[in-house]
C-alpha cells in the first residue's frame, strides 16, 4: 500500500527563480493515493515528463519532498523506489520467451516459482497473450512486444506505483482501442497506483480516475474526466479537453446575466462582485450551444462541418467566433440562424481561473 | 483540366501492391486517401508523383500521358508525416529553397516567402532554425515550403500525425482553405476516419491496394457500398452482427432468433452481415423501436466530449455511444439499443444490400463549402 506524496515540488535549472516564470515545473501540492490511476495530460514542454521524471528519480526536484507512504525518498535513486516503468518503446529481451519475460521481473525478486507461475499466467490472460507465452519474442509485432513491457510493468503486485509514459505511442491506430480498454480493465483489477503520461486526451481521460492538466509547467486542474468536461477549473482545460474546445467569451456580467457583443444572455448562476478591466470571460463547451430555428441569439453561420456522428456549426455572435451543435433533427441551414445557450452549462471566469457563483 | 489514375497498378517481387486503381482528380479539389498503415496511400502518393513507375496503367494530366516523366520534371510537392527541412538553413532559406533551385528573381522569392510565412503564421519566426521551433512550427515550415511552389499536385502524407491532437484540430481547419486557393489537386492520406471526415473533399477509401469507395466524404461515410470500405470509415470499429434469413425469420449467428427485424423484410432468404456504427447504438430502456441486446459493459472510453462504451453482448463486443463525460462501471449489465434505420445490411460477399437510406446525404456534400 503506498500513497505518493507531493510535498511543493518544484523545480528548476540554476536555483531558486525570482519569478514563477522560471520555473520548469511550478510548485505543486497534492497526494496521490493507492489503487487510484493518474494521467498526467498537456502538450509538448508542459511540465509532465518533468514531474514524472521526478517520481522515477531521473530528476532530483530543485524545492519540496517525495513522500512514498511517509518514507522521503526525494534523493533515492531509481531502483531503491521500488517502481515499475513502461516505456513508449518495448524493453524486452528477444531472445526470451514471453512467459520469460514476463516472469523476470519475479525471478529477480526470487519469488517461489508456483507464485511466478501463478502471476505470469493472470497477467498473460489480462493482455491476451496466453497463446503467446511459450513464442520466442523476437519474431512478434511492435505491437505484441509492447503488450509484453505493459505485462512486465504489471506483473508485480508489491510496487509503489506503475509509470508508464506514452507507452501506446508504437500501437497501431486501430489496436489503440483495444490496448486502452485492455489497461483500463488492468488496472481495475489489480490494486496498484498508476501514473500515466501522454498528449492525448483519450488515453488520459479513459484510463485514469483523476487526470493531472498541465500546462506551462503548472498542474491547472486535477479532477475526474467529468470535472474536466462539466467544470474547466482553468480557460486551458475548456480549450484542451474537448475536440472541438469550449467557447470563451469576453463579457459583462451582472448577477445571473452576461452580455456579449450587445446580446444578452442568462447564466446558470448569479455572480457579483467582478472586476470592470474586461478580464471576465464567460465558457460554455459546442455541446451546450445549440443551433435551433426557434428563438435564440441570432448569429452567421461561416461553416458546417459534418462529422458523421455529429454536426458541427462555425458561427459568429457579433464579431465573436463559436461553435455550436446541430441537432440531428435539423435540416436546412441558412447562412444565419439563432442559438440557444444551455444556461446549467456556462462558466465565469476571471483572468483565466474559473468563478464560483451563487445559485441564482 | 484533370489529373488521372488509368488503370494503376503495381507489382514488386511478384506481389500486387495497387491493384487497378481508377481515380479522376479535379482541379482545386481536396481527395482524401483513407485507409489503415500498408494500405497503400504512400504508394499511390509516390506513383502520382512519379517517385515510382506503375507496372500497369497511365497517369493522365489534362489527356497527356504523363507515366514516364520523372518527378522533377512534373510539379509536385509533398508534405510528409516525419517534418523534413534543411537543419543549417533559416526557416525563411527552407521556405525559399525550391524556389532558388527554380531560379527564381529575388523579389519574387522574397514576396511568395513572405505570403506562405503568413498565411501559415510564420512571421516572426522566418530568422530562425528548425531547431528552435517546435514540432508545429517545423512541420508548418514544411508545409510553407510545398505551397510556395505553386505545384499543380500537392501531396500531404499524414502531415499531422506526429503532431499534439490541439495543434492538429487548427491546422486540419487552414490546411484545406490554404491549398485551395492554389487550385491544386490537392490529396491527403490519413489512417484516422475523423480527420477525413474534418477535412470534407471526396473520400477514396483503400484496403490492401485496392480502392473500395470513391465519392464526396460524407457520402462514403454515411452509405458504403462494401463492407470493407464501411470498416475502414468506422473508429471505434464498426460494430458487426451475423444473421440468416429463412423462410421470413431472423436467427443471429448464436442461433437466437433477432426481433424486429422489419428492415430485413424485403431481401430474400441468404446470409448477411449487419454492420452498425456507436452512434447507431446507445444504453439505455429497451425501446419499441430499437433492437435490443443484453450486455455486460467491458469499459468506457471517454474521448473529451463524448464516451464510448464497449459492451459484450455474447455475439461480440460493440461499442456504444454515449455524449458527453459518463463512466460505466465495468461489469454493469445493461441493454444496447440499436436504431434499425441506421444499420447497414450487406451480403454475404461483403456488399451493400440495403438499410438504411442515405440520411442528409444530398445535402452533406456541399458542406464545408461555405468558408
Amino acid at each position: 500500500m503506498t500513497r505518493i506524496t507531493l510535498d511543493g515540488i518544484a523545480h528548476a535549472y540554476g536555483g531558486k527563480p525570482r519569478t514563477e516564470d522560471g520555473y520548469q515545473l511550478k510548485p505543486l501540492q497534492h497526494v496521490w493515493e493507492q489503487g487510484l490511476a493518474y494521467a498526467l495530460l498537456g502538450p509538448s514542454g508542459c511540465g509532465k515528463t518533468t514531474l514524472l521524471n521526478v517520481i522515477s528519480g531521473l530528476v532530483i526536484p530543485s524545492e519540496g519532498r517525495l513522500l512514498f507512504d511517509d518514507r522521503d525518498v526525494t534523493r533515492l535513486p531509481t531502483e531503491q523506489r521500488n517502481i515499475a516503468q513502461v516505456f513508449q518503446f518495448p524493453v524486452i529481451y528477444d531472445t526470451m520467451t514471453v512467459a520469460e519475460n514476463l516472469a523476470f521481473p519475479l525471478k529477480n525478486r526470487r519469488l517461489p516459482q508456483g507464485v511466478i507461475d501463478k502471476r505470469v499466467a493472470e497477467i498473460a490472460a489480462m493482455l491476451d497473450l496466453t497463446g503467446d507465452l511459450g513464442r520466442r519474442a523476437r519474431g512478434l509485432t511492435a505491437d505484441a512486444k509492447q503488450k509484453i513491457s505493459l505485462g512486465r510493468g504489471l506483473v508485480r503486485s508489491d510496487v509503489s506505483a506503475v509509470l508508464f509514459d506514452e507507452p501506446l505511442t508504437v500501437i497501431d491506430p486501430a489496436l489503440k482501442w483495444e490496448l486502452r480498454s485492455k489497461l483500463k480493465a488492468v488496472h481495475r483489477a489489480l490494486d496498484l497506483l498508476m501514473i500515466y503520461v501522454t498528449h492525448d486526451q483519450t488515453e488520459a481521460l479513459t484510463f485514469a480516475d483523476k487526470v493531472v492538466v498541465m500546462n506551462d509547467g503548472r498542474a491547472v486542474q486535477i479532477g475526474t474526466p467529468a470535472e474536466l468536461f462539466y467544470r474547466p477549473e482553468h480557460t486551458f482545460v475548456g480549450y484542451f479537453i474537448g475536440s472541438p474546445g469550449m467557447n470563451l467569451m469576453p463579457a459583462e456580467v451582472t448577477g445571473s446575466s452576461a452580455r456579449v457583443a450587445g446580446f444578452e444572455f442568462r447564466l446558470g448562476d448569479a455572480y457579483s462582485a467582478l472586476p470592470g478591466d474586461g478580464s471576465v470571460k464567460v465558457g460554455v463547451r459546442p455541446e451546450f450551444v445549440s443551433l435551433t430555428s426557434g428563438p435564440g441569439l441570432p448569429v452567421q453561420v461561416r461553416r458546417i462541418a459534418d462529422l458523421g456522428r455529429k454536426r458541427l456549426a462555425y458561427v459568429n455572435l457579433g464579431e465573436h467566433a463559436l461553435v455550436a451543435s446541430i441537432p440531428n433533427d435539423m435540416e436546412s441551414i441558412g447562412d444565419t440562424a439563432n442559438i440557444s445557450i444551455d444556461p446549467a452549462n456556462t462558466h465565469v471566469y476571471v483572468a483565466d481561473i474559473r468563478r464560483r457563483g451563487a445559485p441564482a | 483540366m484533370t489529373f488521372v489514375l488509368d488503370h494503376i497498378g503495381l507489382e514488386t517481387g511478384g506481389v500486387r501492391v495497387i491493384d487497378d486503381v481508377c481515380l479522376t482528380l479535379e482541379p482545386a479539389s481536396l481527395n482524401v486517401l483513407l485507409g489503415p498503415t500498408l494500405a497503400g496511400k504512400t504508394t499511390i502518393m509516390r506513383l502520382m508523383a512519379g517517385l515510382d513507375r506503375p507496372t500497369t496503367g497511365r497517369l493522365l494530366l489534362d489527356g497527356q500521358d504523363v507515366t514516364g516523366v520523372p518527378v522533377r520534371k512534373r510539379s509536385v510537392a509533398m508534405v510528409y508525416q516525419q517534418f523534413v527541412n534543411y537543419p543549417s538553413l533559416s526557416v525563411y532559406e527552407n521556405i525559399a529553397s525550391p524556389l532558388r533551385v527554380a531560379g527564381l528573381a529575388k523579389a519574387e522569392i522574397d514576396s511568395r516567402v513572405r505570403e506562405a510565412a503568413r498565411v501559415l503564421r510564420l512571421d516572426n519566426l522566418l530568422q530562425r532554425m528548425p531547431g528552435q521551433l517546435s514540432g508545429g512550427q517545423q512541420q508548418r515550415a514544411a508545409i510553407a515550403r510545398a505551397l510556395v511552389k505553386q505545384a499543380g499536385l500537392v501531396l500531404l502524407d499524414e502531415p499531422l500525425a506526429n503532431l499534439d491532437y490541439k495543434l492538429r484540430e487548427e491546422l486540419r481547419e487552414e490546411l484545406p482553405r490554404i491549398f485551395s486557393r492554389t487550385g491544386a489537386f490537392l490529396v491527403y492520406a490519413t489512417t484516422e476516419p475523423s480527420e477525413a471526415l474534418l477535412l470534407g473533399g471526396s473520400t477514396i477509401t483503400l484496403r490492401e491496394g485496392r480502392v473500395t469507395q470513391v465519392g464526396p466524404t460524407s457520402l462514403v461515410y454515411r452509405d458504403p457500398v462494401h463492407i470493407d470500405a464501411a470498416r475502414v470509415f468506422s473508429d471505434p470499429p464498426l460494430n458487426e452482427l451475423a444473421v440468416t434469413k429463412k423462410g421470413g425469420a431472423v436467427t443471429r449467428v448464436d442461433g437466437q432468433p433477432l426481433a424486429r427485424a422489419d428492415f430485413l423484410s424485403t431481401l430474400p432468404d441468404s446470409a448477411y452481415r449487419l454492420g452498425f456504427r456507436a452512434e447507431a447504438a446507445s444504453i439505455g430502456a429497451p425501446s419499441a423501436d430499437s433492437l435490443g441486446f443484453p450486455g455486460k459493459v467491458l469499459v468506457t472510453e471517454i474521448s473529451g466530449s463524448e464516451s464510448f462504451v464497449h459492451v459484450g453482448v455474447g455475439v461480440g463486443t460493440w461499442v456504444c455511444l454515449a455524449p458527453g463525460v459518463h463512466d460505466w462501471a465495468p461489469g454493469q449489465a445493461v441493454n444496447v439499443n440499436v436504431d434499425p434505420r441506421r444499420v447497414l445490411v450487406f451480403d454475404a460477399s461483403g456488399r451493400r444490400v440495403a438499410g438504411r437510406a442515405p440520411e442528409r446525404a444530398a445535402a452533406a456534400v456541399g458542406s464545408g463549402a461555405r468558408s
